[in-house]
This record gives structure tokens, C-alpha cells and sequence, in this order.
């Protein structure tokens, strides 16, 4: 029947074939999407019903199951949001508040917009992820060509990422006040340091990915170090850094929300989550990790856009 | 032919040594004892000669190669290149080196590729142009420059890489089983332009191969190896004509050269292990 079907659209106008390649590309991801929004409304109306429950109870009041669901989805404090509450609050805090307000009369930060906080948290990701790629691609650089470093440096970099960074954020921030400096550089630190140790490592493997005929090729030229670097080692590890990259991006995100939460920092994403635990404002929680999830994922997807047109240009997008 | 023709006269009065090794020597440390790669070589090349490395594997006919483009260091005896040392003849840019793959790179065009040397060597732009050019021609890509390496077939990669090698006018052309991983035609059609080419350009070339035919067909001399340790075994002068189409090799006198090769590798060769 459905082979019928498929055969008869297949015969009809090109729109319809367009239509139905779409669905069949869309398709598995809405059913998963869907999946998803069910087992969490389903997950949300057993985890709060207690709290509901409990309340009826003191009221005196029975409720009838159809009366105790609707209850559980629009709790102000639930243990779990539902879909519909996450979304209302990211609509409120991110597109309806304002970014910016007006205060002593002139315009600062709105401590009200997660696009806000999300600015907040994005500029150390930034800054910190720009340092953290290039201390890594300094690193590997110094690795491949050096072999003390090479001896040396790994181990203290597979160390440095062992130490929970929750412990030494506080240290971090401490010690950078003492010197004078707060806000944006210490975050971006916490950052860089989580960030330089994928790219450290993809570089190193990227720079040693040419072969010995590669190599011996530039010996019969008396190739310099120096030129082997530039014509040789480099343009081969590209495809290695655009893949370490995207980790790289991420950690830094993820950095800078916990540089955050151990510093009472008052503005950022991080800032926003632990403001929500301390007054139980978990829709409030649940929007902020929805605004870390959306900027992670704008942020691997410009990786990958640039990634892509790179690669092209170089002519290694077989 | 009208390179051929004067090439053939210039040959007598020039009996120019421009590769000599005697008593050559070297020796692999390896975890499992020394390995004798090359033992006593001792071969002189000419100028304009196109020699062909034969034997079978572990002979140390690459390793020979290598050595004259100081890529392995000898343990003992004398070489000399162009009358200097390896080392020094490389750095006076006496040779171009093709190896067993094309090694084209990948983010190159097949003009950056071959300007690499070009590059490295300090040519200035337009120079880099025009040789790119002349060296497309002698190896038949043109039009291919802009392609990237994917973009071409196998054998053409190859002729790209001679290209390469051509490109910053070598006087020696050392070539390390250049058409082993390619099929049989496109061989053959390779092997004909190889020896077109080498006319043209009166280079000397060191071929390495383990293809009887393949080097009866291109060499005025054939240097027969055999392993364990590396030697030479027979050193055989080619009296086949310098013009040489495909069907000379069902020529007695072919056929003779290819016995005195077989037979050579035969008794170098311990069949008892």
C-alpha cells in the first residue's frame, strides 16, 4: 500500500518529490524530538506531583487526575519544568526583556535578559578560547620540533586536565584580584585553560601527520625546519585543528560557567544558574542551560562553516 | 629526434663520470643485529646514461638510490656525486628525486606542487611561472595546473611528480620504482614518454624497478642486485638502439639482455631459505 503510495508521488510533480525527500530527511528527527517532549512531560507530571499532593492535602481539598496533571504542569516551583514553561521563560527573559536599561541615566546591562547573561558569558568563552588555540597550537608547535618539550610538556598537560577545575577556579580568581584584575580576564583564563589541551593535542598528531616521503621530499629541496613547517607540517594538520576546534569551543563555553558558579560572579550564564538554585527558580535554571546548549551549538556550527570553506579552498573536501 | 640525433654524437667524446661509488658500504643497526644493506658497491655512471636498478627486495637497490641523495648516510667507502659529496651535490641541486607515490600535496594545485621546489629554492614569480609551464609540456599535462591531485588519475599524478622533479633543471633524475603501483598500460605509455623525455633532455637517470622488461626496455645499463647482503651481481651495457618503440621487446636481442638479467638475479638470488 505504501509502496503504491510512494510510487505514485515518485511519478508526480518535482515540488512533491521535493516535499517528500524533506519529510523523509525531517522526519527521524522530529520523531526523536518528539519522543523526547513526551517522556519529559511524562517525567515532569510524576516528579511534581508530589509537591501537588501534598498541597491539596493541607488544603483539604481532593483533586480529580485530570485536575492533578494540569497542576504539575504549571507549577512556579517544580522539580521539573515542562517544555512549555522553559520555553515561555526563554521567550520572556531572551526576546521580550530588553537587553539594555536605562539607569542613573545611561544604558547599561539588563540583569533581567539572558541575552545578557548570554553576552556575558560568551565574551571570556571567546577571549579564552582564542588564547587557549593558540597556547595549544604554540604547544604542539614546540612538541614537534623540540625534544625536551616533547618529553616533557605532555604529561604536565594531561595533569593540568585531571585537576577538577571547580577546585582551582576559586584560586584563580583570588590570586587575578589580588593583582588587580576581574570580571572578563579571570573567566577567560578558566576558559583557555580548558580549552588549549584538545587543540594541543590534535596538533601535535596533525603536525606529525606527514609521512616519511612527504618529509624526504623536502630534504631533497634542503628544505629549512622553517620551511617544512610552513609548506609541509601546517597545511597538513588544518583538517586536525578544525576537529579539535569544535571540542575546543565547547570546553571554553563550559569553562566559563563554571569559572562562574564557585565566584559569585553576578552576571553570566553561570551566574544565572546558581541564582536559580539558591531561590529554587529551577524554569529559571532550565532556560539558562537551554541558552548554554544554543550558544554551544551556534558556536561548533560557525566552526564547522568555517571549517568547511577552508577545507574547500584547500581542496581537501573530497 | 633532432635532440636524439645530436645526443647520439655528443655521446663518445663525453664519457663524463658524473656518479662514482667504490667500496660502499652500509649497515642498518637494527634490534635484531646489524643489516648489511649495501655491501662493496662499486659502479660508475656517465653522464646522459639511464641506468636501471634491478633485484629483488631487500637487494638495497633503493637504498643505493638514497644514499646518492644523501637520504641514508653510508657506513664505509667513497661516493661521489657530480664530484662532490651527496650532501654538497644536493645542496647544488644536481638532483630531482621521484619516489614509489607521486607525494603530490593535497592542498596543492598540480602548478603549486610543482612550483614547490621552485619556492624553497628562491625563484622569483615569473620564472616560477614559465618553468611550470615548460615542465607541464614536457610531461604532457597541459591545461591540468590548476586541478588538485585528487582531480587526476594515477599515472597523470605521477607524470605530475616527474614534472616536480624536472622543474629546477637537475642534471640527475633518480626515480624509486616511479611506475610500480601503476597497471600495465599505463606503464608501458609512461615508460615510452620516460624515454622520450630523457632524449629530450639529456638528464641522467638512476631507475629503480624490479620489472625485467621495464628495465631492459628503458636502460643503456643494467645494474643487476641481490640481497643479504646488498651487492651488485652483474653490471650489464645495453647495445639496443636509442630509438626504441614498444615492439622492440620481442626483439632477439631484447629478449637476449632479458636472459643475461634473469639469469643474473637467478644466481645472486639463495632459493634455499
Amino acid at each position: 500500500m505504501s509502496v503504491a503510495l510512494d510510487q505514485a508521488g515518485a511519478g508526480g510533480c518535482p515540488l512533491c518529490a521535493a516535499i517528500r525527500r524533506l519529510i523523509r530527511a525531517v522526519a527521524p528527527v522530529l520523531v526523536v524530538v518528539g519522543v523526547i517532549i513526551a517522556l519529559w512531560y511524562g517525567a515532569a507530571t510524576q516528579m511534581n506531583k508530589p509537591w501537588t499532593l501534598d498541597a491539596a492535602n493541607r488544603a483539604g481539598v481532593e483533586l480529580s487526575t485530570a485536575q492533578i496533571i494540569a497542576d504539575t504542569m504549571n507549577q512556579e516551583r517544580p522539580v521539573l519544568p515542562t517544555p512549555h514553561q522553559v520555553l515561555a521563560e526563554l521567550w520572556d527573559t531572551a526576546v521580550a526583556e530588553p537587553v539594555l536599561r536605562e539607569r542613573r541615566g545611561s544604558l547599561t546591562g539588563n540583569p533581567r535578559s539572558l541575552v545578557f547573561h548570554a553576552y556575558q558569558t560568551l565574551a571570556p568563552t571567546l577571549l579564552g578560547f582564542v588564547v587557549g588555540t593558540l597556547a595549544g597550537i604554540l604547544l604542539a608547535i614546540g612538541i614537534v620540533h623540540n625534544r625536551a618539550m616533547d618529553l616533557s610538556v605532555m604529561p604536565w598537560a594531561i595533569a593540568s586536565q585531571t585537576i577538577p577545575i571547580l577546585a582551582i577556579a576559586p584560586i584563580v580568581i583570588v590570586v587575578l584580584n589580588a593583582v588587580g584584575l576581574s570580571g572578563l580576564v579571570p573567566k577567560s583564563l578558566i576558559s583557555a585553560y580548558l580549552s588549549f589541551f584538545p587543540v594541543a593535542v590534535s596538533m601535535v598528531k596533525g603536525l606529525r601527520s606527514p609521512n616519511g616521503m612527504d618529509l624526504d621530499l623536502l630534504r631533497t629541496y634542503s628544505a629549512s625546519a622553517s620551511e617544512t613547517f610552513w609548506k609541509l607540517r601546517l597545511p597538513a594538520s588544518v583538517p586536525f585543528l578544525f576537529t579539535s576546534l569544535k571540542v575546543a569551543v565547547a570546553a571554553a563555553l563550559v569553562g566559563t560557567i563554571v569559572a562562574e558558579l564557585p565566584t559569585g560572579a553576578r552576571f553570566g550564564l553561570g551566574a544565572r544558574l546558581l541564582t536559580g538554585s539558591y531561590y529554587g527558580q529551577t524554569i529559571q535554571i532550565w532556560s539558562a542551560l537551554f541558552m548554554a546548549a544554543i550558544c554551544a551549538a551556534v558556536l561548533v556550527s560557525l566552526i564547522g562553516m568555517i571549517e568547511r570553506a577552508t577545507l574547500k579552498r584547500m581542496g581537501l573536501n573530497r | 629526434m633532432g635532440a636524439a640525433a645530436k645526443k647520439r654524437a655528443a655521446k663518445p667524446a663525453a664519457q663524463e663520470v658524473v656518479i662514482e661509488a667504490s667500496g660502499l658500504d652500509l649497515t642498518f643497526q637494527t634490534n635484531d643485529g646489524p643489516v648489511h644493506a649495501l655491501k662493496d658497491v662499486n659502479l660508475s655512471i656517465n653522464k646522459g646514461e639511464f641506468v636501471s636498478f634491478i633485484g629483488p627486495s631487500g637487494c638495497g637497490k633503493t637504498t643505493f638510490l638514497r644514499t646518492i641523495a644523501a637520504l641514508e648516510q653510508p657506513t664505509g667507502g667513497q661516493l661521489s656525486v657530480n664530484g662532490m659529496s651527496p650532501d654538497q651535490a644536493r645542496r647544488n641541486r644536481a638532483y630531482g628525486y621521484v619516489f614509489q607515490a607521486a607525494g603530490l600535496y593535497p592542498w596543492r594545485t598540480i602548478e603549486k606542487n610543482i612550483k614547490l621546489p621552485l619556492e624553497i629554492m628562491g625563484f622569483d614569480r615569473s620564472e616560477q611561472d614559465e618553468r611550470v609551464a615548460r615542465v607541464l609540456q614536457l610531461v604532457d599535462l597541459e591545461g591540468f595546473g590548476k586541478k588538485f591531485p585528487w582531480q587526476l588519475s594515477g599515472g597523470m599524478q605521477q607524470r605530475a611528480s616527474i614534472a616536480r622533479a624536472l622543474a629546477f633543471d637537475a642534471d640527475i633524475l633518480l626515480m624509486d620504482e616511479p611506475f610500480g603501483a601503476l597497471d600495465e598500460i599505463v606503464r608501458d605509455h609512461l615508460n615510452e614518454q620516460l624515454l622520450k623525455l630523457w632524449a629530450r633532455t639529456n638528464k641522467t637517470i638512476g631507475f629503480v624497478t624490479h620489472s625485467i622488461p621495464e628495465a631492459v626496455y628503458l636502460s643503456t645499463k643494467i645494474v643487476v642486485m641481490s640481497p643479504r647482503p646488498g651487492r651488485i651481481t652483474d653490471v650489464i651495457d645495453s647495445d639496443l638502439p636509442k630509438e626504441r618503440p614498444l615492439d622492440i621487446r620481442d626483439t632477439p636481442e631484447f629478449l637476449a639482455i632479458a636472459q643475461r638479467v634473469r639469469e643474473g638475479l637467478r644466481a645472486g638470488h639463495a632459493y634455499d631459505e
